[in-house]
């Protein structure tokens, strides 16, 4: 089927169509000395086609092991221990569970049509083969084109990441930063890929540079149409990048909306501790909070919500606490969906002036009653 | 340099961040060139003048290669000058021996970007902050207790002290590093604080409670601290003054919230118009208006005139041929630019009220 060209609103990948990706339950622990950790627990997430969805987190929050677990990319200590990731590209007669292809059925699948674009453009290009011959062993090792249809599609490929030709030639340590990065885009587009992973592919860059490149991506999405899975530790970038955000924290979705019901109405204390944890440029000097503590150790989880230790808003209810996401009360899309089942009070966070060390902790609205709380199932974002 | 129309640079402008305390180290008009060999010659910083002040924070803005750690290089006595000087309280600073170039060191400390090379993984936290102890505060004999090391790590919020003073940095999150970093720096006593780019490898997260405890130090020990960040934002909330640096020169300098609301060099507009804004949802970046300002292929800073001229939307004839000096706008702004009466009319006619400053908030 040929995936209609879409408008660009946020609600517009949920309409009805099945989703190119469909992570169900995934599981991933690292195996160690000193037990299991559990890097991924659980954890739900559709991709539609064309949309850019952002997963956020902060440093060993598992985002990063989600992305390369749901592509099988990750070696021993890590085990995925459950789950199912189905792929549905628009070449391919009947989905596939990506968990169960035999070697060969993957490496068919990836690149050509999952592709990543690492995070650090330094290390993940080789420094002793110059640009052409890193694109043309893409080209060659899934396309079946003749060398001279692979260097034109090697030359093409720098063009449409506005790098001229004539650096077909240049080895990494010739290019600038932002150069090398645009390399590693145009080589996960080399096999024009339905689903493009980007994992925190600006982080090592500065702003303008930065900006710059992620014009790029969007330019480039609106005109092949892929997906994109961004992952990164930046929320303010994907408030304006990604059409739906899934917070991430601890191995688990603390909260999952379009970027604007994030931005507006966040209703996880997490997600409120991300939007003031950075300063803004524009507009009126307001308090910054930031989210004091650090993430747990996923050797020894505790029973309950993973942020309590964190949480200005925690109560003893919230060790007893179902994980599972249920819709977001306040909203009116059902598909915002948050861990935390209580309303917290004064939802625009902009006005908050509490900081959460030592704060007292507000009185909580529990929300739905027990029982009409949705599973997992029923509400995968 | 031709600056006929212009009032000599410098000296008719007043840092935004002298009001906080008097003046420790000062840049004079600092210069640094690296020899690249085949006779090629980059000039990495031209003639830079600034102060830093005590208990004030001064930012340095600017993208990756525009000079701004060889700044701080410089100020730490890492690098020889190649014209121009730094002066500790007044004085020329010397470091020509082996001794006063470690007496310098104990006034005027770096910290570095990133935490993960800037500690020696096979030693532990303690050893980290015993050396510097032994060096800087040591009198006599007498070695350093572990109570002066706890007591650092105290300073920079690593509690229980005890737990860390036998971890190795593998055992500790970027942060948890970056704070080892800091307490290495402090253990000197220093006066000046270097801080290079101290939170950009840090999660957003982190990055704000890290910047409080620097804004914390800085207050608590009266420190003169030069912040170094590629983030206007994040120099907005924490800094006094910001001075933008392009291709090794100063291009616009300012108190720090009238600068960053009302930017008048097209760089530092540049800059500004880059910085993610949250509250105008996915507009910019869709709109491809980022993309206008991209550098030209291969463009480096201008050969003659103006650096920033190859990118500069408003650039003309003269920008191309003649370098701006930085020209005052008020008592305590200037930016180096021939074009200013198009890029930034209404800050030239003085129409930006100041406000009020506040602090990092936490």
């Amino acid at each position: 089927m040929s995936a209609p060209r879409r408008d660009g609103a946020p609600d517009a990948g949920r309409s009805g169509r099945d989703p190119v990706l469909a992570i169900r339950d995934l599981s991933v622990v690292y195996r160690t000395k000193g037990g299991d950790v559990r890097a991924v627990d659980q954890v739900s997430l559709d991709l539609h086609a064309g949309e850019v969805v952002g997963l956020v987190g902060e440093s060993g929050s598992g985002k990063s092991t989600l992305a390369y677990g749901a592509c099988r990319l990750l070696r021993a200590p890590a085990l995925i221990t459950s789950g199912s990731v189905r792929y549905q590209g628009r070449h391919m007669a009947a989905p596939a569970d990506i968990l169960q292809l035999r070697a060969d059925q993957l490496k068919q699948l990836r690149w050509q049509e999952i592709a990543i674009v690492f995070q650090s453009a330094m290390n993940a290009l080789n420094p002793v083969l110059s640009v052409s011959a890193q694109l043309l062993d893409v080209i060659h090792a899934h396309l079946q084109i003749s060398r001279e249809e692979a260097r034109e599609r090697a030359a093409s490929l720098l063009d449409l990441v506005s790098i001229p030709r004539s650096r077909l030639r240049s080895y990494p340590h010739e290019l600038s930063g932002g150069m090398r990065q645009r390399v590693m885009i145009a080589m996960a587009l080399a096999t024009d890929p339905e689903i493009v992973i980007m994992d925190e592919p600006t982080t090592a860059l500065d702003v303008v540079v930065q900006r710059d490149i992620l014009a790029q991506i969007v330019e480039l999405k609106e005109r092949l149409n892929f997906s994109i899975l961004f992952i990164t530790h930046d929320l303010s970038l994907l408030l304006e990048l990604a059409d739906r955000i899934a917070v991430m924290y601890a191995g688990q979705f603390l909260e999952v909306g379009t970027a604007s019901e994030i931005r507006q109405e966040p209703a996880h204390p997490y997600t409120k501790g991300l939007l003031t944890s950075f300063p803004s440029l524009r507009g009126p000097r307001r308090e910054l909070a930031g989210i004091p503590g650090s993430p747990p150790d996923l050797r020894h989880p505790a029973a309950g919500c993973p942020f309590l230790p964190r949480c200005a808003y925690g109560t003893d209810a919230c060790t007893q606490v179902d994980m599972s996401l249920a819709h977001v009360r306040t909203s009116g899309d059902p598909a915002h969906v948050t861990a935390c089942p209580f309303v917290l009070p004064e939802t625009p966070v902009r006005s908050r002036g509490d900081g959460p060390a030592g704060a007292q902790a507000p009185t909580l609205v529990p929300s739905a009653p027990a029982g009409t709380e949705p599973s997992h199932e029923e509400v995968t974002p | 340099m031709n600056i006929a129309d212009a009032p000599p640079p410098g000296p008719g402008v007043t840092s935004a961040a002298a009001g906080r305390g008097p003046l420790a180290i000062e840049a004079i008009s600092v210069s640094k060139d690296f020899r690249l060999g085949r006779g090629q010659v980059l000039h990495a910083v031209r003639e830079v003048s600034f102060g830093l002040y005590r208990g004030a924070v001064v930012a340095l803005v600017g993208e990756s290669g525009s000079g701004k750690s060889t700044v701080a290089r410089l100020l730490a006595g890492q690098e020889p000058l190649t014209s121009g000087s730094v002066q500790l309280d007044g004085a020329p600073i010397d470091i020509s021996t082996h001794k006063a170039f470690r007496h310098y060191k104990s006034e005027v400390q770096l910290v570095f970007q990133d935490p993960f090379s800037s500690l020696n993984p096979v030693h532990t936290v303690g050893y980290h902050l015993k050396r510097p102890l032994r060096l800087h505060q040591a009198t006599g004999t007498e070695r350093p207790g572990p109570q002066q090391i706890t007591a650092l790590l105290e300073q920079v919020r690593l509690t229980p002290a005890e737990q860390f003073v036998d971890k190795f940095p593998y055992e500790l999150s970027g942060g948890q590093r970056q704070r080892v970093s800091f307490a290495r720096a402090l253990a000197a006593r220093p006066r000046v604080l270097l801080a290079d780019e101290p939170v950009s490898m840090l999660d957003v997260s982190i990055r704000l409670e890290m910047l409080g405890l620097l804004n914390d130090l800085r207050r608590d020990f009266q420190l003169a601290m030069l912040y170094i960040t590629h983030d206007i934002a994040s120099a907005r909330y924490f800094a006094d003054e910001i001075l933008v640096m392009y291709a090794g020169q100063i291009v616009e300098r300012g108190p720090a919230e009238e600068l960053t609301q009302h930017p008048a060099h097209p760089y530092t507009q540049l800059l500004a118009a880059s910085a993610p804004d949250p509250d105008n949802l996915g507009s910019t970046l869709r709109a491809g208006a980022a993309r206008a300002v991209r550098a030209p292929e291969g463009a480096g800073p201008a050969a003659a005139g103006c650096p920033f001229s190859p990118r500069c939307p408003l650039a003309e004839d003269r920008c191309r041929q003649e370098d701006p000096a930085l020209l005052r706008i008020s008592p305590a702004r200037a930016a180096a630019c021939w074009r200013l009466d198009v890029a930034a009319p209404e800050v030239l006619a003085g129409a930006p009220s100041r406000p009020g400053h506040g602090e990092v908030g936490t």
